[in-house]
């Protein structure tokens, strides 16, 4: 079966955008393959800086023939209906319609063939379609045939298309389209200098040759594969080790398409300088590896590049130019680290003042304050020292206003630490700075140090319990501030350090200190409602990133509803606790049938609530307890009730639950031989409010009524 | 068409001569047929500012220019000690509207022309989107690079002064003292070989530049009159509008007419945008009121380029 070579040849393509573009092709012709009724056996893409190939194998010569049956009118019908119906089925004449008994009678229909057309005008007509639509992050317009409006967009100039289809066995038609005078043909080019010229191709197989004779690798994979492999090679023979970068690796081989790999070095002397300013330097700006000398090792003063050309002199010029940018990058490098280590965290904290965290929100140097204080009432609760929390907090923005950060704004933190060290701070002091951004992301370590915890957790609740009196909270996808992050944050480094906190009391301190410190937020975030709901909010974003949290590690989010849905729920530590026992018990056969149970009393009420238009709650009367299966119940729930609620004081959340379970029996005794719904009035009522009670006993461990199943 | 550099007498070769390094990128492209253009006569943060690329690149008439600018960053003075910085420098600046198909070529067979040979040296072409918020102008192109080294910007112009270019025009720019550092051979840029003699008859950058780069340091971060410049952001501006409003031919109504005064506006447009950064690099605006401060001389450059899209220049036939 045929098959179909399309190659967009351009100027050089985003690296970041290739990966995306490759399958964005693939997809947007196929889809509209298939959906023109030409199933093919496979379709692979690649991408190289300066092209985007798609190549589809297995495709019919043709669509196949549409035959459709179109029902007509009765036989006999109007003259007017049967005139319509020829028309709408595109027929000469009524004669040219069959016609086919029902059990209503005979009728009229009509059969149209639809024969399919040749794959290549359908092609030809889809092609454009893909080319003009295509789904670039970001496109241009260009050359003389910009003037016009509607002019061909794409990543940069497009300046040839390969459109070849036919049988492997034959030479391939050119798929005929033209878009802004660009007419797919069959030709294209090899590396921009080292195969210039253009060559003919005809399908997949000799076009990917032919590539690989011009020095073009095609494939992105193979790309990686042969620089990580040269990488790989060039440092072990030199007895080292390549420090792997994933991000940095496919970068590169999104700007080259002759991968070679090249060694260079530089002075030992700028080894002085911390190893990850070194890495920055030479991995952001360069684009290069770094190495060193074993695993966990330091690194050496020589580096990889990756260049896309075979050079006629080896890479002599090539490596004496990289090492001289890199010298000039290295010494900018040390200079910025010399300088920095010249002035105290603490001098530099003056100029926070006059730097806006946040229109609304006030100062850097006011949100430092508030760190500042947080951190030390969180001491205690984690256990760290509060002048050394303090200390940290204080010290942990410090290193944003120094020069390598403002290089490097990834190194945030680190440096923090690393000048932090060498003003001779306490460890745990400067620990606390780089650690105190941490979590991360969700494979980020938590920090463990007590210090770290309080300064980590002080940073995060501020950011939200700010940002939650402005009302600017995470929309969607949208969340400029990374609140959720934040939150998430704070869920793992509670759970984690097994940590007790009131939150509410937390947020609630922020916003006092927001209004101490004269934050720009408006006039209603002082009224005491306002602020309130603002913590009510708040509480229920960790309510929703707790589940979060909770579903990626396989638990049932909905119990944390179960949980949540309590009165004052806000220690995160305990919610976790609780959701975890309420969990376990509802994993085994006293929990299940509890809640089959309860949900039956609930159910029972719900539907006579609504029957009578009206509530039964309050206490059942005990003197009109008639059977021994009420009475029992009652006992039991009474128990129940009072053991749970005197476990979860203790915190004993396992303890709740088996009390919990000793109601199981009582109830379902109760179903088995009690009639709610009997003719006596009292005695009915009497009986809902007992089933209520149920739902009242419940409520000591959880609100079941949110738990699922 | 274009000399190679082992034509040239030793005291012209870009790699031993800054000004000959110059006059090869001029003589290039005057050959490829553009306007050889001498600086813009006001201060300047770029090439760009040059209403030579600004304001031509608006509008559907053909434009092929090419000039030296130089350009000033108050805020990147390093007071000469800072071998890689300054706050006055050269770009060389080429703009080509509508952008020629071989716009790549042209640039590569440029660097050929200053003796940076394709066969040896890794040219690449790297992500970078041209934007320059103060000019309300954006494109899409590249960081040229030379084996590592950034050496020109690439940018084909979608839209400038907020107006989209139809037809779109391809800027290149040089960063001269980067490609001079690189084809000399030289780590630091006062060491530069000004004339591409030797002996006593040699002038390095150092020689003609290292002084204004101390002063100037000393003025834009330590002397530079605040209070002044701020008023004179402020007559900037107010002129700007005034020399746009009183430019229009006919006034009122919807239809402006053609507009007589938009390159004496435009002058005070970029006034307005290098006092802005002399009062950055004095340190005395906050992160928010550059902002507010960008956007303003941002609406200054709107206006501009709308007014000379009503002048002879901007329009068509």
């Amino acid at each position: 079966m045929p098959e179909l070579l399309l190659e967009l040849f351009s100027e050089e393509i985003p690296a970041r955008m290739q990966a995306r573009a490759a399958e964005d092709l693939r997809r947007a012709v196929t889809d509209r393959l298939v959906d023109a009724g030409l199933v093919y056996e496979g379709a692979k893409a690649f991408v190289t800086p300066r092209r985007l190939t798609l190549s589809v194998h297995g495709v019919p010569v043709r669509q196949p023939d549409l035959r459709e049956e179109k029902k007509g009118p009765r036989v006999g019908a109007a003259e007017n209906a049967i005139a319509g119906f020829v028309k709408a089925a595109g027929l000469r004449s009524i004669s040219e319609a069959r016609v086919q008994p029902d059990q209503k009678g005979d009728f009229y229909i009509a059969v149209i063939e639809r024969p399919g057309r040749p794959a290549l005008d359908v092609i030809a007509e889809i092609l454009p379609e893909v080319i003009k639509s295509f789904p670039w992050p970001k496109s241009m317009r260009w050359g003389a045939s910009s003037r016009q409006p509607g002019a061909l967009n794409w990543v940069r100039p497009l300046h040839s298309i390969i459109a070849t289809f036919g049988p492997e066995t034959e030479e391939p038609d050119i798929v005929p389209f033209a878009l802004d005078g660009i007419a797919a043909g069959n030709q294209t080019r090899g590396h921009r200098f080292l195969a210039p010229q253009p060559f003919t191709v005809r399908r997949f197989a000799d076009y990917q040759h032919k590539l690989d004779h011009a020095k073009v690798v095609l494939d992105r994979g193979r790309r990686k594969s042969i620089i990580l492999t040269e990488a790989k090679q060039l440092a072990f023979a030199q007895g080292l080790e390549l420090i792997e970068d994933e991000g940095l690796l496919d970068e590169v081989a999104g700007l080259v398409e002759w991968p070679v790999v090249l060694m260079g070095s530089f002075d030992a002397q700028f080894l002085r300088i911390p190893d990850e300013v070194i890495r920055a330097t030479i991995r952001n700006n360069q684009k290069c590896f770094v190495l060193r000398d074993g695993p966990h090792a330091k690194l050496v003063n020589k580096f990889l590049l990756v260049s896309n050309l075979e050079a006629e002199d080896g890479g002599k010029a090539i490596i004496a130019g990289n090492e001289r940018v890199i010298r000039a990058r290295l010494t900018d490098a040390k200079f910025f680290y010399e300088t920095d280590l010249k002035t105290k965290l603490e001098d530099r904290l003056a100029k926070f003042h006059h730097i806006i965290f946040h229109e609304k929100l006030g100062s850097q140097a006011e949100r430092i304050e508030r760190i500042e204080r947080l951190a030390s009432e969180l001491a205690p609760l984690v256990g760290a020292d509060v002048a050394k929390a303090r200390r940290a907090a204080r010290l942990c923005k410090a290193d944003l206003l120094t020069e390598v950060v403002g290089e490097f704004p990834e190194l945030q933190g680190l440096m923090g630490k690393y000048y932090a060290q060498a003003q001779g701070e306490d460890e745990a002091v400067a620990h606390a700075i780089e650690d105190h951004y941490r979590p991360k992301g969700p494979d980020d370590v938590v920090p463990s140090e007590p210090v770290s915890i309080a300064v980590a957790l002080a940073d995060k609740l501020d950011t939200l319990a700010c940002f939650w009196s402005i009302d600017e909270r995470p929309t969607g996808s949208k969340d400029p501030y990374a609140l959720r992050r934040a939150a998430l944050g704070v869920i793992r480094l509670i759970v984690d350090n097994k940590i007790r906190l009131r939150l509410s009391a937390f947020g609630r301190q922020v916003f006092d200190y927001l209004h101490q410190l004269g934050g720009g937020i408006g006039d209603p975030f002082y009224a005491v409602e306002y602020r309130q709901k603002a913590v009510t909010d708040l509480l229920s974003f960790f309510a929703d990133r707790l589940k979060v949290q909770l579903r990626d590690q396989g638990a049932r989010h909905d119990l944390v509803d179960a949980v949540f849905a309590l009165e004052g729920q806000d220690d995160l530590l305990l919610i976790v606790r609780r959701v975890e026992a309420l969990g376990k018990f509802l994993d085994t056969e006293d929990g299940k049938n509890l809640l089959a149970g309860y949900k039956r009393a609930t159910s029972i009420i719900r539907i006579e609530e609504k029957k009578d238009a009206r509530e039964y709650t309050g206490a059942p009367d005990p003197k009109r307890y008639s059977l021994p299966e009420e009475k029992a119940l009652a006992a039991a729930i009474d128990t129940a009730k009072t053991e749970a609620t005197r476990a979860v004081e203790k915190e004993d959340f396992e303890a709740a639950m088996r009390a919990m379970a000793k109601l199981r029996p009582s109830v379902d005794a109760f179903f088995d031989k009690v009639t709610v719904n009997v003719g006596d009035k009292g005695l009915r009522e009497n009986r809902l409010r007992l089933l209520n009670e149920i739902r009242a006993a419940t409520r000591a461990v959880a609100d079941f009524s949110k738990i699922e199943g | 068409m274009s000399q190679t550099v082992a034509d040239l007498p030793p005291h012209m070769r870009p790699d031993r001569s800054f000004q000959g390094l110059i006059l090869a990128l001029q003589r290039y492209w005057a050959d490829w047929g553009c306007v050889i253009l001498q600086p813009y006569d006001m201060e300047v943060g770029a090439g760009t500012f040059h209403p030579a690329t600004t304001l031509r690149a608006l509008g559907p008439k053909s434009w092929n220019a090419a000039y030296v600018q130089p350009s000033r960053r108050p805020k990147d003075g390093r007071y000469g000690e800072n071998p890689n910085r300054l706050q006055h420098y050269y770009q060389f600046q080429v703009i080509l509207k509508p952008s020629p198909d071989d716009l790549q070529d042209l640039y590569l067979k440029s660097l050929y022309a200053i003796g940076i040979d394709p066969k040896i040296h890794d040219i690449r072409f790297v992500e970078d989107d041209g934007e320059s918020p103060t000019l309300g102008a954006w494109g899409l192109g590249w960081e040229c690079w030379c084996d590592g080294m950034e050496v020109s910007q690439f940018t084909y112009f979608q839209q400038v002064a907020g107006f989209e270019c139809a037809p779109v025009a391809g800027e290149l720019t040089y960063g001269l003292e980067r490609l001079a550092m690189y084809v000399q051979g030289v780590a630091n840029v006062f060491e530069l070989n000004f004339n591409g003699r030797d002996g006593v008859q040699k002038v390095t950058y150092g020689d003609v530049f290292l002084q204004a780069e101390q002063e100037y340091s000393r003025h834009n971060f330590e002397a530079a009159d605040t209070d002044m410049l701020f008023e004179q952001f402020r007559m900037a501006e107010a002129a700007c509008r005034k020399y746009l409003e009183a430019g229009w031919s006919s006034r009122g109504g919807s239809n402006r007419g053609r507009h007589l005064m938009a390159l004496p506006a435009y002058d005070q447009c970029i006034k307005a945008s290098h006092v802005l950064n002399l009062l950055d690099a004095r340190g005395v605006i906050s992160v928010t009121e550059r902002q507010s401060y960008i956007l303003r001389v941002r609406e200054l450059a709107k206006a501009c380029g709308e007014a000379w899209l009503a002048t002879e220049g901007g329009r068509g036939v």
